[in-house]
């Protein structure tokens, strides 16, 4: 179950549209290491999961980066909102506003749509927590990479915010790993997968 | 009645500066559950929360469904603009 609240975790006030730079964030809407692939990655991960404090940072991240995704698509529809045919043209967004006119749908910066094989579900949480730690660094480079585009102090402000919650869930990725572990066979981490070998009625 | 009226972009910084506080500790309790300075941080700004929250939707509509107000004669949900879009949250 989830609630909406009608606010962004953190304030968007674009008033300069820029088309150009809007073709490079979306990126982080439907893109390999953006924020929806993000959340779907914790949400369908967390079902399986056996540690109740790794379960709650599944749900609690993943529910964080739905928010982080309403950010980054309100950052490309303020950027792209006013345009003209002929801004359009200018800016090579005229191929994107062909297929969706001015309206968010997750894609990457290349243009290729967002697929669900940007992100894994193993049913391992040794092999999903790295992937999940892997997940916020490749975030976090992404945001560096249009922090270094971006010269608009308006749009860097809620990019720094966002790429600094990816080093916070790293962390607790990490520690999320540890609590794991903790519970593992610390001569063998791999002697059993917990997700499979330990439900009950299965031991 | 003299009532305080608050501005209302200070009032929803101080929910976003809060509410922040929250959404942080909640993930670092997720992975520290027994921090008793950490239980001390949440309980106050949720507190905090909760009462900036009644307060904003007091005089500027509500920003959550628990305050939402059912005795007005119109659904206040949709009045106020969408969080992406111009005076928007």
């Amino acid at each position: 179950m989830w609630n909406y609240e009608k606010r962004l975790q953190y304030p968007v006030k674009i008033t300069q549209t820029n088309p150009k730079i809007a073709q490079v964030i979306i990126t982080q809407f439907g893109g390999p290491d953006g924020e929806l692939a993000a959340s779907m990655r914790y949400l369908s991960q967390r079902y399986t999961m056996p540690y109740s404090e790794v379960t709650g940072i599944l749900t609690d991240i993943g529910t964080e980066e739905l928010a982080h995704m309403e950010m980054i698509c309100a950052i490309v529809h303020q950027l792209t909102r006013d345009l003209t045919p002929e801004e359009l043209e200018k800016s090579g967004f005229d191929k994107y506003y062909a297929d969706h006119t001015l309206a968010l749908w997750p894609q990457a910066a290349s243009g290729a749509p967002w697929t669900a094989t940007y992100f894994q579900s193993k049913g391992d949480p040794i092999t999903d927590l790295h992937e999940d730690m892997a997940a916020e660094q490749k975030a976090r480079t992404t945001y560096d990479n249009i922090l270094r585009l971006v010269k608009d102090p308006e749009i860097c402000e809620p990019i720094r915010f966002l790429r600094q919650r990816e080093i916070v869930h790293y962390q607790r990725f990490g520690e999320s790993l540890r609590i794991v572990q903790d519970h593992l066979d610390s001569k063998n981490f791999y002697a059993i997968n917990p997700e499979f070998d330990l439900r009950s009625g299965h031991r | 009645m003299t009532e305080n009226k608050p501005n209302r972009r200070e009032l929803l910084e101080w929910i976003n500066v809060v509410s922040f506080a929250v959404d942080d500790v909640k993930l670092f309790l997720d992975t520290h559950p027994c921090d008793a300075e950490a239980l001390e941080y949440f309980d106050e700004f949720k507190k905090q929360r909760v009462e900036a929250l009644k307060e904003y939707a007091r005089y500027y509509g509500p920003l959550t469904l628990d305050t939402a107000s059912t005795s007005a004669e119109r659904w206040g949900w949709i009045n106020e603009p969408w969080p992406w879009q111009e005076g928007g949250c």
